[in-house]
């Protein structure tokens, strides 16, 4: 676990959301942007689990699309080591493994085409009884039976197919596989499962993921370094142990306070007021300054820089000072 | 409690009638819950949680039926009412909470024009008294300057302020209970915070009570008092929270509970059950959950559990009192 498998630097997107181009010349309006992620750096090593936490509208799934490629970043670089600059990685290196079982599968394939279709796709094995063998060999390895390919989709449960999902994710043999909010759709006993198996494929297969959730239990449990975002931009990375004993940012003690908790019955909880403002106008300085316990007049004036971690003024000992 | 419970279901059991037979989507389902106490229902997505909460505020949708056991409020029966005496009763004695606020308001109404509504169909009150008591209403769940939003539509107000309006909706009339189904599901980790705060203070100072449907055991530690955990249409085990949560006695409970990953402890491994919930039409013989269950005896399989006493909960399980306790 030492060498860096990907690196993000500067990543940023814009969307444009004007209204359409005649009503926006009617009305004499200019084209209206939204910075949906913005200065978002870090690296991820070979063989562990980065995840990204955040609300709704945080830009963590934007994030997600663009390491794969399935959108083209407005500035900065997604690296994959290796792979020249510029270029993307082999055909297959990286995987996706989606939300929702139900939307993410074919409903008119049989099961061992939809797993074995990356293999044609990446040209990994040319010969179909060599992909029968694999795709046999995959439903496996994922805890389905090999007879389970000649079944549609239709014919599982939430959990066996995003089993499914994670077996076509496998057949191209990834190094890298982003997972975006994979047991969201899930029950908790299914989740647990699907975990699992996770976890457990990470360390026969090596694999390293990006793992995307709002759940922060859940990336408690399956990450070992965390990057908290907020408004599009990342506003503490940590050790994931680090994280949730000694947060830095107080958006992500706001945010592992929010969670309820099991081991707090009865809790009565003073929360912290305010929603995720909206991205097209965001707050000026610190974009968390609003909502912030401990703001200061320099939070609303500058955006702080990210240092040792979190990006915060209230963790620079000099803007402490002078305020 | 020695004071008459507010809600009493009895043999709640439900069945749709389709094609291929006759399914029974709730199987025999008792509970009470008593004056300003908070009842937690969870389960899993099929466990019928939801189909409890639409018998007791009487909107079961054909083919399903109500086909046996019956519903109180206040000593009252409800569940064979006429419609039109079941309008009277809802939004005036039940209120209601859904999971996605923005499918429960009108878009096209004023907030201030659907709150003054259902204030005007219990309550008798003039436009004028159902205006003022609106943004009194608007103040209670915490919504800033009332006196203006009253006048705005739901697409101008974020998901935690409509939820909030919801909840005003729901507490107009002043209802002996609330039957609260997913209120938080749709909002996001910070936002349900405050919601679950508001519903708290607000059921604590009218003493109204709650029965709050939910997936999340998280959320039903912090706000409930006693909790029912369902399964394939029946009730597993009912008890106070913090003795469910913490020496839950029947398995799937306790498979549950193992299941959720905590935020203060990362294990290697969490708790699995396997397999997933049976479907209605091939709910196994005996005890619905015994394919599941890792300590099944021959009985599980030919007989089916009824709730019995087991510690401060009632589990239906043949091994609810033989089990030793397992650390939490």
């Amino acid at each position: 676990m030492s060498e860096p498998i990907l690196e993000v630097t500067d990543l940023r997107r814009l969307f444009d959301v004007s209204k359409p181009w005649l009503e926006r010349v009617v009305a004499r309006e200019p084209r209206q942007l939204l910075t949906a992620v913005d200065e978002v750096s870090f690296t991820i090593n070979k063989g562990e689990t980065f995840a990204l936490v955040g609300e709704s509208g945080s830009g963590k799934s934007t994030v997600a699309k663009m390491v794969v490629g399935l959108l083209g970043p407005s500035g900065g670089r997604v690296r994959f080591a290796g792979v020249p600059e510029g270029q993307r990685p082999r055909p297959g290196m990286v995987q996706m493994i989606f939300q929702d079982p139900y939307a993410s599968l074919n409903p008119r394939w049989r099961v061992a085409d939809i797993i074995a279709e990356p293999m044609i796709v990446t040209g990994t094995r040319k010969d179909a009884a060599s992909r029968a063998a694999r795709v046999a060999e995959l439903l496996t390895l994922v805890g389905l039976s090999p007879k389970d390919g000649d079944k549609y989709p239709h014919q599982f449960s939430g959990g066996q197919r995003q089993r499914i999902a994670i077996a076509r994710a496998l057949s191209s043999e990834p190094e890298f596989i982003v997972c975006d909010e994979p047991t969201s759709a899930l029950d908790v006993s299914v989740q647990a499962q699907i975990l699992n198996l996770m976890r457990e494929l990470q360390e026969r297969l090596g694999l390293t993921y990006l793992f995307i959730s709002h759940n922060l239990a859940v990336v408690r449990h399956m990450a070992h370094r965390i990057g908290v975002m907020y408004l599009g931009r990342l506003v503490e990375v940590q050790e994931s142990d680090a994280l949730f004993l000694a947060p830095k940012h107080p958006y992500t003690r706001l945010l592992i306070d929010a969670v309820p908790n099991l081991a707090e019955i009865g809790r009565d909880r003073v929360p912290v007021q305010g929603e995720v403002p909206s991205p097209i106008n965001p707050p000026s300085g610190c974009t968390f300054h609003p909502r912030c316990p401990i703001a200061m007049p320099v939070c609303s004036r500058e955006r702080p820089a990210f240092r040792d971690g979190a990006a915060c003024h209230a963790l620079a000992p000099q803007t402490v000072a002078a305020e | 409690m020695t004071e008459k419970p507010v809600l009493e279901v009895k043999g709640l059991t439900l069945d749709f009638a389709t094609r291929r037979g006759t399914l029974r989507a709730l199987d025999g389902v008792s509970f009470t819950i008593g004056r300003g106490e908070v009842l937690g229902v969870v389960g899993e997505s099929g466990a019928g949680k939801s189909l409890t909460g639409t018998a007791i505020i009487g909107l079961v949708e054909r083919p399903g039926r109500i086909t046996g056991g019956e519903i109180r409020l206040n000593g009252q029966r409800i569940d064979n009412l006429p419609p039109k005496e079941m309008r009277a009763i809802r939004g005036r004695k039940i209120g209601m909470i859904f999971q996605d606020p923005l499918t429960s308001l009108n878009p096209v109404f004023r907030i201030g024009d659907q709150l003054t509504e259902t204030l005007q169909a219990h309550l008798p009150l003039s436009k004028a008294e159902a205006r003022q008591r609106a943004i009194e209403l608007l103040i209670e769940v915490g919504i800033p300057a009332p006196e203006k939003r009253i006048d705005g539509y739901p697409h101008e107000f974020s998901g935690g302020m409509r939820q909030r309006v919801v909840i005003a909706l729901a507490l107009a009339a002043g209802p002996d209970l609330i039957v609260a189904d997913e209120p938080t599901t749709a909002l996001d980790v910070s936002v349900q915070a405050q919601i679950i705060t508001l519903l708290k203070r607000l059921c604590r100072t009218r003493g109204t009570s709650v029965m709050l449907i939910t997936h999340d055991m998280g959320v039903i530690a912090e706000t409930a008092d006693r909790v029912a955990v369902m399964y394939a249409g029946r009730i597993a085990e009912i008890g106070p929270v913090a003795d469910v949560i913490r020496h839950p006695r029947h398995p799937y409970a306790r498979g549950l509970m193992g299941a959720i990953p905590a935020l203060d402890t990362r294990v290697k491994r969490l708790t699995q059950i396997s397999g997933s919930m049976p479907r209605l039409d091939s709910i196994p013989k005996g005890c619905a959950f015994q394919p599941r269950c890792t300590m099944a005896i021959p009985r599980c399989s030919l007989e089916r559990p009824e709730l019995v006493q087991a510690g401060a909960s009632r589990a239906a399980c043949w091994l609810a009192n033989a089990e030793t306790e397992v650390p939490a």
